[in-house]
């Protein structure tokens, strides 16, 4: 369960592990819009993260915790 | 234009390694790499952040060379303790020229050094009541000290003393910040654990401290430098550029830096960065938690310079964009003088790079601007979001090598004889004695400042100075020479 910084970008949404010094952009979100938010989310590199959907989407960026999938 | 086709490159790698035993050379071989800058994520191509080999001759500095040296030191208005035996704090005192304004033991306390000078008794018994003591001793000799941060060194770590509850009490006693930081040089792999460390520290116990004061005034034209340790007056030359274009700078992180400035930055409106390695996390918690964006700037040469003036004003109003055209405008007669003096004695000279933080990428366009190629450049501690900024500055097939050892980089300057390696004191007289010209590049050789357009100026004048220095000629003994 790393904790993960969700950020906006120029090209989308990025995705930051500080402890692992990855950062990518995220390509997909299970839920995007409005009502819901999180889900499944697959980064640029393929790995796929879980995280705890949301009522409403949360002011970014913002550090979650994430499970791996 | 670069010095070495891609095959060669790849070849000369290939051959450094060669002497390594196995298991060495298969985890050092993930190190080196020849640059192609279409790839677009350094770590495709390159390992970094990772451990030394045992037995290598690494250049990196601890943890505690991260925190105290690079991020705490510079504040100048606390007292920074180097807690643990006398020797980290006596050899690290002062060398990293950061400079500030004040009365030093009185105001400031920059360039002293405090210890609690650990001594047998203290292994064994615990050095807790030793410390407790010594920040009262502080108080009364240096009443103006704003606060007091205690950087442990290895052995606080391994004999478990509880400094946090000797800080905790201590902040009650004295009503000033009294700041623990577990930044034991074992921790990490590099210097760059002791940035995080130092990060989480102010993080946690210094900037929270203003949180429901709301009594600052603030502008819309406020900014925060960060990430600048004004070594060499490096601030001072940044700070004056962003002055003139009228903004206002109400924290400058860490150099000439004061608590009250670490305490005010979140009530900028802006968070400008100098270097990303070192303060990239507070950055980021400043933007999650104070909503304050955050941009990288490079002040280095006046082609980056006027890019980043640019970039910074684009965030404000007309006024400011204005502002940023008007210095644009001022210092391009004298840059054009700068650069029509040194550019003809420095064209075309090749240059290897192998420093930390922010330099070996952030420099390349103040050598460019000098018509110098830069043919390798290598990081001690960067991770690979470093990498992934410098890919796309260096040119193709240019060496990158990460916590390069005394070894390889010997090697490469053997084979690929720059002009001139930048790199820091530990390498400094093994090239000057194989005849290269070198500069010391993490306190700009005891010179600076190097950034802004003042620091230019200085720059060209120093690397013409060591590179068309006429010792370089002397190097064969006269009755050597053909007559």
């Amino acid at each position: 369960m790393p904790s993960v910084m969700i950020n906006k970008t120029e090209s989308g949404m990025s995705f930051y592990v500080p402890k692992k010094d990855l950062e990518e952009t995220i390509v997909s979100m299970e839920h995007e819009g409005p009502g819901r938010w999180g889900g499944e989310i697959t980064l640029a590199d393929g790995s796929r993260y879980f995280l705890e959907p949301m009522d409403e989407a949360p002011r970014l960026p913002i550090t979650l915790r994430a499970k791996r999938l | 234009m670069c010095a070495m086709k891609r095959e060669e490159a790849e070849a000369l790698i290939q051959e450094v390694l060669e002497v390594y035993p196995e298991k060495a050379r298969k985890d050092r071989a993930k190190h080196l790499t020849v640059n192609d800058p279409n790839v677009e994520q350094a770590k495709k191509c390159l390992v970094s952040n990772r451990k030394s080999v045992p037995g290598v001759m690494t250049i990196r500095g601890c943890a505690y060379a991260g925190s105290k040296g690079v991020v705490w030191g510079p504040i100048k208005d606390m007292i920074h303790i180097s807690h643990g035996p006398v020797g980290c704090g006596q050899y690290s005192r002062a060398g990293r020229r950061n400079y500030y304004t004040g009365h030093t033991g009185v105001n400031t306390f920059g360039t002293m050094n405090f210890t609690s000078d650990f001594q047998e008794k203290d292994i064994v018994f615990g050095g807790d009541k030793k410390l407790e003591k010594m920040i009262d001793e502080m108080e009364t000799l240096f009443p103006l000290s704003k606060g007091v941060s205690i950087q442990s060194e290895c052995p606080v770590g391994l004999i478990g003393d509880d400094i946090e509850s000797v800080a905790k009490k201590k902040t009650k006693e004295t009503d000033k910040p009294v700041v623990a930081l577990r930044c034991e040089g074992f921790r990490g792999v590099s210097q760059s654990l002791g940035h995080h460390i130092a990060n989480d520290a102010i993080r946690d116990s210094v900037l929270p401290r203003r949180d429901d004061d709301h009594s600052f005034e603030s502008t819309p034209y406020d900014v925060a430098l960060t990430g600048d340790y004004n070594i060499g007056g490096d601030a001072w030359a940044s700070r004056i550029l962003l002055e003139e274009m009228g903004l206002r700078v109400i924290a400058q992180w860490s150099g000439d830096g004061t608590l009250s400035e670490l305490e005010l930055a979140p009530k900028a409106k802006v968070n400008l960065l100098h270097c990303y390695r070192s303060m990239n996390y507070l950055a980021r918690h400043m933007e999650e938690k104070y909503g304050l964006p955050w941009m990288e700037y490079n002040f280095f040469g006046p082609t980056k310079i006027a890019e980043s003036l640019r970039k910074i004003a684009s965030l404000f109003d007309d006024k400011i964009k204005e502002g940023a055209e008007r210095v644009i405008e001022k210092y391009q007669s004298e840059m054009d003088a700068v650069i029509a003096k040194y550019r003809p004695r420095l064209e075309g000279r090749k240059v290897m790079l192998y420093v930390g933080g922010l330099r070996p990428r952030h420099v390349i366009g103040a050598y460019e601007d000098l018509g110098m190629e830069i043919v390798g450049a290598g990081y001690e501690f960067a991770h690979n979001d470093d990498y992934d900024r410098t890919i796309k500055e260096m040119g193709d097939a240019t060496l990158l090598y990460d916590d390069v050892t005394g070894y390889e980089l010997e090697e490469f300057v053997k084979r690929v004889r720059p002009d001139l390696v930048g790199s820091g004191i530990k390498e400094k007289y093994i090239f000057q004695k194989m005849g290269i010209p070198f500069r010391q590049m993490h306190s700009w050789d005891y010179s600076g400042p190097y950034h802004g357009y003042d620091g230019f100026a200085i720059f060209a004048r120093d690397m013409d100075m060591t590179l068309n220095n006429p010792c370089w000629d002397k190097l064969q003994a006269p009755w050597k020479k053909a007559a």
